[in-house]
């Protein structure tokens, strides 16, 4: 699994009820339903991935999370986990709004495009960076909203989200990726 | 040994009250189970069959020596494993596979009902069914299972008996008959009623039957079954066993000879006005009206964990219609999936082999299985 599932489930607390939004072939929900609670729910966009959910044994609703976060009642989770999706949205925003809505906490993961390979890149070559973290062209991404790690804090105090990152400046140089755990 | 005399029934003594406030009871409900129930009774499932349905669900229908309507679903090995699981399915009330209908001889009068038969609903077809867990002593089902107007029943099923079932399976379904299905039923009974054999529901008695009527009804709802891809990519504008036009009214196209076929099969095994009581319970059925317009109070009582399945083709009973009862069981925080499947097949996919959703069944089934245990 996943570095990042491991630091994602920490973050949640025994027998909470959680909500995996884009939860891909259940992976993370898995580890969660074996060894945290057993109240998980994914959504999912992909058929294909469903299925290997069902196969899981998970209980997953096929959605679109920009279009069916609605359908769930204002704080009827107590995390919702959105990792490393939000870049790809059309209306990020939109969709942050709905994640702290649902959940009356969000765990959200950011591939950070402040991370000074990513800066290193742009620089030298000119290019659109090509990372581990970011393997497509600048064509093909699905990445629409790309940000930095210092961008999605910045936009959480401007929208009074709180969110706890100390060390904001070193943490946007080092860190691949950003996970925060954030609330309305 | 008579065909009929391999129907197994059981007679429902105690009265039931009817929605149209009629009570029935001393009524037969004939019904076949597939599997063995094992000694913690914990492995039953029951399966609601569609509007042309039967109990005849799997392997050789006795009656009408073709394959069970969802044979490509249930037996051994397959999405319902009969191995494993022990199925009932029952033919609903209504019906004419030898549970109490309007083919049945009314004890007053010594003829058969006809149109003198109670109308039914689908609540009072679950309500019918139910008594099959007292007769074969099953405290708790595994789950309910059924598409088109057998997903109706499931959700009437749990909505009536919330803690009588592990599971819920709807398929390709509704919570509310919408105004175009109550339209195209219509259709059907009014070609059935057009038909002069018909005699105000009274042909058998009079020796006769409306053949031509059922036929075009059957015509018509299997056009709706089936999706405009699947059509243009089977039959296309081919013709029938001919190289051009004829400039007559035979069956020229095979889309023609096709529905015509399906229409006389069709007359040799349903019963005209079965087919009129059981599309009106349909048409009849909104679990959103029965409580007050909140669907979610339906599911309140229940801790069942429910699985929704639709199909991309389906235009009778579409995605957003299924969706309805995802959004309703969210509301209240219901354990439910959802999983739409691909498929060109239109309404029809429930019934065949379309391998995601077979195996969205089987591994649903086998993995809440297992935790039940």
């Amino acid at each position: 699994m996943k570095k990042e599932f491991f630091t994602i489930a920490k973050l949640l607390k025994e027998n909470s009820r959680v909500l995996d939004v884009g939860c891909g072939d259940g992976e993370l929900m898995k580890y969660i339903t074996e060894n945290i609670t057993e109240n998980v729910r994914g959504l999912e966009i992909s058929k294909a991935n469903i299925q290997k959910c069902i196969a899981k044994g998970l209980t997953v609703i096929e959605g679109d999370a920009e279009k069916d976060l609605k359908q769930f009642p204002s704080s009827s989770y107590d995390f919702v986990i959105l990792s490393q999706t939000l870049q790809a949205f059309l209306d990020p925003e939109k969709v942050m709004n709905e994640l702290l809505r649902v959940g009356k906490k969000a765990v959200v993961s950011i591939p950070n495009f402040g991370h000074w390979k990513v800066r290193l890149n742009l620089l030298f070559k000119g290019t659109m960076p090509i990372t581990k973290n970011l393997p497509n062209e600048w064509y093909n991404t699905p990445n629409l909203h790309m940000c930095t790690i210092k961008d999605f804090v910045n936009y959480c105090d401007k929208k009074k989200i709180k969110i706890n990152c100390p060390n904001l400046n070193y943490v946007n140089f080092f860190s691949e990726l950003g996970i925060f755990i954030i609330e309305k | 040994m008579n065909k009929i005399d391999k129907i197994k029934k059981i007679v429902i003594e105690k009265p039931l009250k009817l929605d149209c406030g009629k009570t029935i009871h001393n009524f037969p409900l004939a019904y076949e189970t597939y599997g063995k129930l094992n000694e913690k009774k914990d492995n039953a499932i029951l399966v609601f069959h569609a509007l042309t349905g039967d109990q005849f669900a799997s392997g050789k229908n006795p009656i009408t020596n073709k394959e069970g309507w969802w044979s490509y679903a249930l037996g051994p090995d397959k999405a319902i494993d009969t191995n494993k699981f022990f199925v009932i399915c029952a033919n609903v009330i209504g019906g004419c596979m030898g549970s109490y209908g309007p083919s049945h001889l009314d004890n007053s009068t010594g003829k058969p009902f006809g149109t003198n038969f109670p109308v039914i609903t689908i609540n009072d077809m679950v309500n019918a069914q139910y008594n099959l867990l007292e007769y074969f002593n099953i405290k708790k089902l595994f789950s309910v299972i059924g598409g088109s107007m057998g997903g109706m029943q499931v959700l009437q099923f749990i909505s009536n008996f919330p803690d009588k079932s592990h599971t819920v399976i709807p398929i390709a379904c509704t919570a509310s008959h919408s105004a175009q299905n109550i339209a195209l039923n219509e259709l059907g009974r009014q070609s059935i009623m057009a038909d002069h054999n018909w005699m105000e529901g009274f042909y058998a008695e009079n020796k006769k039957n409306p053949d031509k009527g059922l036929a075009v009804a059957r015509m018509a709802a299997h056009i709706t079954y089936l999706s405009k891809k699947g059509l243009q990519e089977k039959f296309g504008r081919k013709l029938q066993e001919r190289d051009d036009l004829k400039f007559g009214f035979d069956a020229d196209f095979q889309i023609e000879s096709y529905l015509r076929y399906q229409g006389s099969v069709f007359v040799d095994r349903f019963d005209a006005n079965s087919y009129l009581y059981i599309t009106r319970a349909m048409d009849y059925f909104d679990l959103t009206k029965q409580f007050s317009g909140n669907l979610s109070k339906a599911f309140e009582k229940t801790s069942s964990k429910f699985f929704i399945i639709s199909f991309t083709s389906d235009w009778l009973y579409p995605t957003p219609e299924n969706r309805e009862i995802v959004i309703a069981l969210n509301a209240i925080g219901k354990n439910v999936g959802f999983v739409e499947i691909n498929s060109d097949k239109g309404h029809d996919s429930f019934l065949l082999d379309i391998p995601d959703f077979l195996n969205a069944v089987k591994n649903y089934l086998e993995t809440s299985y297992k935790k039940i245990k």
